[in-house]
């Protein structure tokens, strides 16, 4: 089991950097899928098989379908790097490793690896998550999707061409 | 938990159904390809292929041939690692499915499961995720190909499938709300029962196509779409799109491309029997060791009348028009999807 846990995350890291260091937009995309997939193991390494594959089915099947679409129609292709800013060459790397040691010396301080979490507390299965989404749950679930109705609805009127002389 | 012994053998029986399965799909695609070729052209009162072979059965070995010794054509500009992945992928993912998907009744051989490669309890989730992987091949297919036709099929497909795909999901939520279970052998097994009601209607199995009539309907339309069959194959229809998104793919990816999608045909088939017409179950009869492989008939029985039904609306229908396909999907057959689960939903909660 822990073999699993281990190969899913290096691939989730290591397809995580090629979403960054890609050149080409496509294969930041194609990287993207990757690394949704191996989260979708680790969930079901977590016992929630539902959510593994509900991420797999919405995210990496549905909504990075439609950014492959845009990035196709866009025909991008490969990018080459802009050297404006000799500082921000040099210091760019440096400066992030920083901030990544401070950030995981916080979360080691936090959370120390001696301290043992019980592993699921809420069962995986849909009906538990059918009841919290439904009963416990349902006013952001409702509200979520109002959301999301707004956002294409603005999204639609933005990119919708005026037409002159009409309304 | 398991002793080194058992952990061994459970992979060595899982190596031999996943073999076994594998072949004996290949086999099914092969010869799919070659009915199909016989029933259209019976439907257009010709024969078909009849020279390779006594009528023509040796037909898709003939192709299989060709495919592997044709010239691999590869144009200049394309996008390497996406044009050789595309038809890999979509390949994989087509074979993925029949993972889940189970022949025949419950029957364990030393505690493994025969008639199923793995039963997950969230089943049918998984074909339709590995369902929804599978507009990448064709999109991917189609942008990397560098060319205006493939780019404007791979387009339209998988717009046309991600459309589908919820009236699919959709149109299923009824039979999940009749059985309870995501598993694929729970389902079936919910329609085990003969129907209660007595009367003349004592003989008809309880299957969930009499359950949920619309559901069915809108089930196989939705994957007829899923599937980029006629009706619903202007995204590689010749005299629209030249090839649509294989346009550029000779030999071997073509083969593949081929193959995915009659492969996606049985899986569609496969899970409209296990949904709608009580997968494995039928009238049992004979010895002992004939009630094991009865089942697998029935099974198989079913399906190739998905099959021949797929075939004969493919030499019947004329093809949609782009508009017309995405105004059907979205504007008639996603609303009646609706309607069938609030219907559902309704008559459960009224019945009880």
């Amino acid at each position: 089991m822990a073999i699993l846990f281990y190969i899913a995350a290096a691939l989730a890291i290591i397809a995580g950097l090629s979403v960054i260091l890609q050149r080409t937009p496509v294969y930041s995309a194609l990287s993207l899928i990757v690394v949704l997939c191996a989260l979708a193991v680790m969930y079901l390494l977590l016992g929630a098989p539902f959510i593994a594959v509900i991420q797999v089915i919405v995210y990496a099947g549905a909504i990075m379908v439609l950014f492959v679409m845009v990035i196709m129609l866009l025909n991008a292709r490969r990018e080459s790097a802009t050297d404006r800013s000799r500082l921000a060459h040099f210091l760019g790397v440096p400066l992030l490793i920083a901030l990544l040691v401070e950030l995981l010396f916080v979360v080691w301080r936090q959370f120390p690896v001696a301290s043992t979490h019980p592993a699921a507390i809420l069962e995986g299965d849909p009906v538990s998550i059918g009841r919290l989404l439904f009963q416990t749950y349902v006013l952001p679930f409702e509200v979520t999707s109002i959301l999301i109705l707004v956002a294409m609805l603005g999204a639609v009127v933005l990119a919708k061409e005026r037409v002159k002389g009409k309304g | 938990m398991d002793t080194s012994a058992s952990v061994g053998f459970f992979v060595l029986m899982t190596i031999v159904k996943v073999v076994l399965v594998i072949l004996i799909l290949l086999t099914t695609i092969a010869y799919l390809t070659w009915l199909e070729r016989k029933l259209v052209a019976r439907i257009q009162s010709r024969w078909g292929p009849y020279l390779v072979g006594p009528h023509g059965l040796l037909q898709p070995v003939a192709d299989g041939l060709k495919f592997l010794f044709k010239e691999d054509i590869v144009p200049l500009e394309v996008d390497r690692v996406v044009y050789w992945l595309a038809p890999f992928m979509a390949f994989t993912l087509a074979f993925l499915s029949i993972a889940v998907i189970p022949f025949g009744a419950s029957y364990k051989f030393h505690g493994y499961e025969v008639f199923q490669l793995t039963d997950l309890n969230v089943g049918l989730l998984f074909v339709f995720a590995v369902t929804s992987l599978g507009v990448y091949g064709i999109a991917l297919a189609g942008w990397s190909s560098n060319s205006k036709y493939p780019l404007f099929g791979g387009l339209r497909s998988s717009a046309q499938m991600i459309s589908y795909e919820v009236s699919l999901s959709l149109a299923v939520i009824g039979v999940l709300m009749l059985s309870g279970t995501f598993s694929l052998r729970g389902i079936v097994d919910q329609q085990a029962a003969m129907w209660q009601s007595g009367g003349v209607l004592r003989f008809l199995p309880h299957w969930n196509l009499f359950l949920q009539p619309l559901g069915f309907i809108c089930y196989f339309m939705a994957a007829i779409a899923e599937t980029n069959r006629v009706p619903f194959d202007l995204p590689e229809g010749e005299t629209e799109l030249v090839g649509g998104f294989h346009t550029e793919y000779s030999s071997f990816k073509f083969a593949l491309f081929f193959m995915s999608e009659y492969a996606n045909m049985v899986t569609v088939s496969c899970l409209a029997t296990l949904l709608f017409f009580g997968g494995w179950l039928g009238p049992a009869f004979g010895p002992g060791w004939f009630r094991l492989i009865l089942p697998v008939f029935w099974f198989c029985l079913k399906v190739f009348c998905f099959l021949f039904f797929y075939i004969w609306v493919r030499g019947t229908l004329p093809r949609f028009r782009y508009d017309q396909l995405m105004a059907f999907g979205w504007k008639f057959l996603l609303p009646l999807a609706l309607l069938n689960v609030l219907v559902t939903g309704l008559i459960i909660g009224w019945v009880g």
